[in-house]
């Protein structure tokens, strides 16, 4: 990789980290570069500590990765905890309002509201806008992109504002270009395609809204909120339902509700919401009501760390509610994947009728990749309904797959009788043990068509290696570029990702695992939940756990740190 | 006119002399003479005795769990604006398990119909108190007696503008039954609660109890149900004497009418969906 770059952008939350980062890294993808955005914030709305890190780089990037090339501080704070991780021959920018005390021999470069826009009232814009700048002319990548992005995001703020975050920028880009970088981004070429830059639970939504998606309700909880909050941007366009729920519970009665009615319905939570929304996901299971639901991890027990990442509730989502019954749970990897998956989940509800998954978490969901309208095709939208009109109908016919034909209620003279108490073919509640027992294996034998539609593995590195790194969800990224790097450094390695967890795909996973020699996963919990998994599904198990539950993402890095001695 | 066997269903497991009986005689009949027919309305409960008063009525019906009749229906609702919708639930269904959904929904005044079935005590699970029982109440749990008062729900309802309120008998089932209709034809979130006794459970607050309180609030001189201060006034009035009949109404906007409609039809076979080219517009 010739060009790697990792610029943090640190601050006090309400300073303006965000308001520099974005169009930045929109201008980087502009240009042609491959970019990644990692977000750390805390569970505040004023002060604290909060950053951006931008991966830059000329070929694609998966993951986050440690170190800090650009170091912008908005604040002391940002310099004190960061400086430690600055790279040799790395540049701190800083705010020289706040940030008063510099380290010694390291390059840096001062901006301040006065310097920049002197006799304005520009306030944060001038410091903002002058690191974008300063930065783009530190990599010689011309202005002008930036410029417009910025004119394009302060539109609605009128003219002064827009001619304020001009010059800035424009004044902070020749400051970085009086003495560029060595490695710097003028030669990036075009790629044929336009990159574009997406985050998972934005990619989601898109996912979401192409499945057909017209009812979603949620109750805000970090990190699902993101993903409420892009579907909910868009919904009036492409007329979806709305609504914010006076509580989790609420939330996902609300879905079952709209989903009986006949719409494809989205609930989604983190945490301890998804404790409150247990009850009801035994509802729709025992009302055979279709139903995808999002779960954001974040670390626990109880509020954990609210803001930061996790992926411990793969064995609760697996478990959760009183009694047997199917479920799916998949466990997107990157945000393309998530949009396909989303996809599929829609429709595996529709047609088995049941509760679909999908886990995700704060770094899933709130990083940004850099990715190209090829790996967000059209969608197919299976919704498996019954059309007829006859009747009598019974919503829970016995038949040999499990899938009982599926009618909405007011599309013909058919009445759609659903209940949560054990019931006949015909929906009412029975205390017939016989029938009990008919109903609770008609709806177990939905897995056995379920499981076969499952497989998502994603592998990478070498074909065979007897070292194999396996992970699910998030970690894609990290793991994949850490066996990317062993392979570079001369130990061959493989990785296998899961992307869909239960009904288990236990052929397809066994035989992927099948040549590994030494079994390791890679997860961010305390005690190895897919490892439990997969132990109890196939029998194999690691023979060494990568483990990280410090509420941070993986990076390549890290696994590599905890490989060592090891491997 | 239809005919009142149109919606029979199967045979009820309610204990001989249940005021659930009376209350689904009269919600037939208030459906005949409306004329909505069984596929015309969703009948949406959660769990406990009155819990199973769909399934003893021909209708569309979603039995849901305790407690969260009132968010399903809502669900429903904005997605379905053909159907009557209506949610039943008891004393400990919607003001113990699911107050909060019933706080937010005189908020929301989706156009749904809300009947609760208070009989003032626990009947399924065997004579607990609920929510409503008063104030001294004997229970298995409260041998001594309930410490403090019931929860007064009408007035709840007035105090958050709720836009039709009225109290029924399940001993009155002519004036019950047009309750039901004006509730069922009222736009927006229409609350009738009505007093329903449990003959097996509850020895205070039975038939006679209740005959002895009732009156029609509808004949007092001083009748003002779009008043809210002497709505209120009648809403608390609970004792010696008990208001039956409409105590509050005020026009709201419905909750519906701020979302886009959707037809059932759309819903079963989607003509389009957003093309993911216009969707990624924005992440260049």
């Amino acid at each position: 990789m010739a060009i790697d770059l990792n610029i943090l952008i640190g601050g006090a939350a309400g300073q303006g980290v965000h308001a520099i980062s974005l169009p930045l890294a929109k201008a980087l993808v502009r240009h042609g570069c491959q970019v990644l955005v990692r977000q750390d914030y805390q569970s505040r709305i004023r002060g604290g500590h909060l950053f951006n890190v931008i991966r830059v780089a000329d070929s694609p990037l998966l993951s986050s990765r440690e170190g800090v090339d650009l170091l912008v501080a908005l604040n002391q704070e940002t310099v004190t905890l960061h400086q430690g991780e600055l790279a040799k021959g790395g540049i701190l920018i800083y705010d020289a309002t706040h940030v008063k005390e510099v380290p010694s021999g390291v390059r840096a470069l001062a901006l301040s509201h006065d310097a920049l826009l002197p006799g304005t009232q520009a306030g944060e814009i001038a410091v903002n806008a002058g690191a974008s700048g300063a930065i783009l002319g530190l990599l010689q990548v011309p202005v002008a992109g930036l410029v417009k992005l910025l004119a394009d995001t302060f539109a609605d703020k009128g003219a002064e504002v827009v001619e304020w975050n001009r010059q800035a920028a424009s004044r902070g880009h020749e400051l970085g270009g009086a003495e560029p970088l060595a490695v710097n981004l003028a030669g990036i070429a075009a790629p044929p395609e336009p990159g574009l830059l997406i985050s998972g639970h934005e990619a989601l939504a898109l996912g979401a809204l192409t499945a057909g998606l017209k009812f979603i309700c949620g109750y805000p909880m970090t990190p699902w909120t993101s993903l409420f909050n892009a579907v909910s941007q868009r919904a009036a366009e492409w007329q979806v339902v709305v609504e914010q729920a006076e509580d989790e519970i609420a939330a996902i009665n609300m879905a079952i509700g709209a989903s009986y009615a006949g719409a494809r319905a989205l609930t989604g939570t983190s945490g301890g919401g998804f404790c409150l929304m247990t009850e009801a996901l035994g509802l729709a299971a025992m009302t055979e009501t279709p139903l995808v639901i999002v779960v954001s991890m974040r670390p626990g027990p109880s509020t954990g760390l609210p803001t930061r990442t996790d992926q411990g509730d793969l064995q609760f989502v697996l478990h959760a509610g009183q009694g047997d019954f199917p479920r799916a749970v998949l466990a997107p990897g990157t945000p393309a994947q998530g949009y396909g998956l989303m996809a599929k989940a829609f429709n595996l509800a529709d047609r088995y009728q049941l509760p679909v998954f999908l886990l995700t978490d704060q770094y899933f969901g709130d990083s940004q990749l850099t990715h190209t309208a090829k790996e967000f095709p059209e969608v197919a939208v299976e919704r498996a309904l019954s059309l007829e009109t006859t009747t009598p109908y019974e919503r829970y016919a016995l038949t040999p797959d499990g899938i009982s034909p599926r009618r909405l209620p007011g599309l013909g003279p058919g009445l759609v009788v659903a209940d949560s108490d054990e019931h006949t073919p015909d929906g009412h509640l029975t205390e017939d043990l016989t029938v009990r027992v008919q109903m609770q294996e008609k709806r177990l034998r939905k897995l056995k068509g379920l499981v076969q539609e499952l497989g998502g593995l994603t592998t990478a590195g070498a074909e065979g290696a007897p070292l194999t790194l396996a992970c699910w969800g998030s970690s894609l990224g990290p793991v994949h570029e850490a066996v990317t790097r062993l392979n570079r450094e001369g130990t061959p390695a493989r990785m296998v990702h899961l992307s869909e967890l239960w009904p288990f795909p236990r052929e397809v996973v066994a035989g992927a695992l099948a040549p590994a020699r030494k079994l390791v996963l890679v997860e961010g919990n305390a005690t190895g939940q897919l490892n439990r998994l997969l132990r109890q599904e196939t029998g194999l198990q690691a023979d060494h756990l990568v483990l990280r539950y410090d509420g941070l993402p993986f990076t390549p890095e890290y696994i590599l740190g905890e490989l060592k001695g090891s491997v | 006119m239809l005919p009142l066997d149109l919606y029979d269903s199967i045979e009820s497991a309610w204990c001989p002399g249940c005021g659930n009986f009376p209350m689904l005689k009269a919600f037939k009949e208030a459906l005949a003479e409306l004329e909505i027919r069984p596929e015309e309305i969703v009948v949406v409960s959660g769990i406990g005795q009155s819990s199973k008063f769909p399934h003893y009525l021909k209708c569309h019906t979603f039995n849901g769990i305790h407690g969260r009749t009132l968010p399903v229906a809502t669900g429903f609702r904005l997605v379905n604006r053909d159907l009557k919708v209506m949610a039943v639930a008891g004393d400990g269904d919607c003001y113990g398990e699911g107050g909060n959904h019933l706080l937010a929904a005189f908020r929301r005044n989706p156009d749904i119909t809300l009947v609760t079935h208070n009989n003032q005590v626990y009947g399924l699970t065997k004579g607990q108190a609920s929510p409503t029982s008063d104030q001294g109440f004997k229970s298995p749990l409260h041998p001594q007696g309930v410490p403090y008062p019931p929860l007064h729900t009408l007035a709840l309802a007035v105090a958050q503008d709720c836009s039709w309120v009225a109290r029924g008998f399940a001993g009155e089932g002519e004036h019950l039954k047009n309750l039901y209709k004006q509730a069922l034809t009222h736009k927006g979130f229409s609350f009738l609660e009505v007093l329903q006794p449990c003959v097996s459970f509850n020895k205070i607050n039975t038939y006679k109890w209740y005959q002895q309180r009732v009156y029609r609030v509808e004949e007092t001189p001083d009748y003002d149900p779009e008043n809210e201060l002497w709505a209120y006034q009648k809403a608390k009035e609970w004792g010696e004497r008990i208001p039956l009949g409409v105590i509050y109404r005020k026009v709201r906007p419905t909750l519906e009418e701020a979302y886009p409609r959707l037809a059932v039809k759309s819903l079963a076979q989607p003509e389009s969906t957003p093309p993911i080219s216009r969707l990624l517009a924005d992440f260049y």
